[in-house]
């Protein structure tokens, strides 16, 4: 155990990062899948924030970058929804396999 | 040698990821769901630990309020209640947490090969910097991409109201 710094941070964002990719690949619920790209935004975010504080402490530019990506997942989780609740409308299920319909 | 701020750290480190571990392996959406919403909150604790205040308030305001609600909203439009997910192919499964754990030990590997430049300690930043920097349209101000996002929003929240009362004129 030592004073953490920016390897910890980096373990923790790289590992919330893989958690939401093998989420995204083994999950076959498209909510569930939408929640896998939360934890990777996330992650993101956290890398930005820990690179911001340790990298660039007089900048101000990582912040930035979160906070736009936060308000961009607010209107891609938003718009998700939309779409998954449209198409349980039509196919009565939100499960991947029946999504190839969205095509047509 | 182990003062408060550390413990802190690794209490908070191991909530987000045990949690999001958990949210992506349980069968139950609802209780994916909830894990995913703790997990959230352990970034926003971290936020915090990294004394980034103003970003732990609109993490905590815009996922765990709002995109955490919106989820739950959708699981109870979708889902029958007490149902559990179905079961996947057990060599997808395994397959998948090979490749993501290769993924993972390369990037670790990449990360703690590098030498990070040593850090200058400076001010913590405040928020009115933030106001500021982000209403500045100086060179480095982020007007521009504080006015591109409002119009994004606009366009989401158009976009949703249309995606979800297509269907509404063919039941008529």
């Amino acid at each position: 155990m030592m004073e953490p710094g920016l390897y910890h941070i980096l373990f923790i964002s790289t590992a919330l990062f893989f958690t939401g990719v093998l989420g995204f690949l083994t999950r076959r619920n498209l909510i569930t899948m939408l929640m896998s790209i939360e934890l990777i935004l996330n992650s993101v975010n956290l890398n930005f924030i820990a690179f911001n504080k340790y990298i660039w402490p007089g900048r101000m530019d990582g912040l930035f970058f979160t906070l736009f990506i936060i308000a961009i997942a607010a209107a891609e989780a938003a718009v998700a929804i939309a779409i998954i609740i449209n198409l349980y409308r039509s196919s009565q299920s939100i499960d991947v396999n029946n999504a190839e319909d969205l095509k047509y | 040698m182990m003062n408060g701020s550390t413990i802190l750290f690794y209490l908070l480190a191991a909530l987000t990821v045990s949690c999001g571990v958990l949210s992506i392996s349980t069968r139950h959406i609802f209780r994916a769901a909830i894990y995913l919403l703790f997990s959230l909150i352990g970034v926003a604790g971290l936020y915090f630990w990294l004394a980034y205040e103003f970003i732990a308030a609109v993490q905590i305001v815009v996922y765990v309020g709002g995109i955490v609600v919106l989820i739950i909203f959708s699981i109870f439009l979708t889902q029958q209640a007490g149902e559990k997910l179905p079961r996947q192919r057990l060599d997808r499964k395994i397959w998948a947490t090979l490749a993501t754990f290769c993924g993972f030990a390369l990037t670790l590997l990449q990360v703690w090969q590098h030498e990070f430049p040593p850090v200058i300690p400076q001010a913590p930043v405040t928020v009115r910097g933030i106001g500021e920097k982000m209403m500045s349209t100086e060179a480095g101000g982020y007007a521009l991409p504080f006015e591109i996002i409002s119009m994004l929003l606009l366009a989401a929240m158009v976009g949703c109201i249309v995606i979800a009362l297509r269907s509404k004129p063919e039941t008529k």
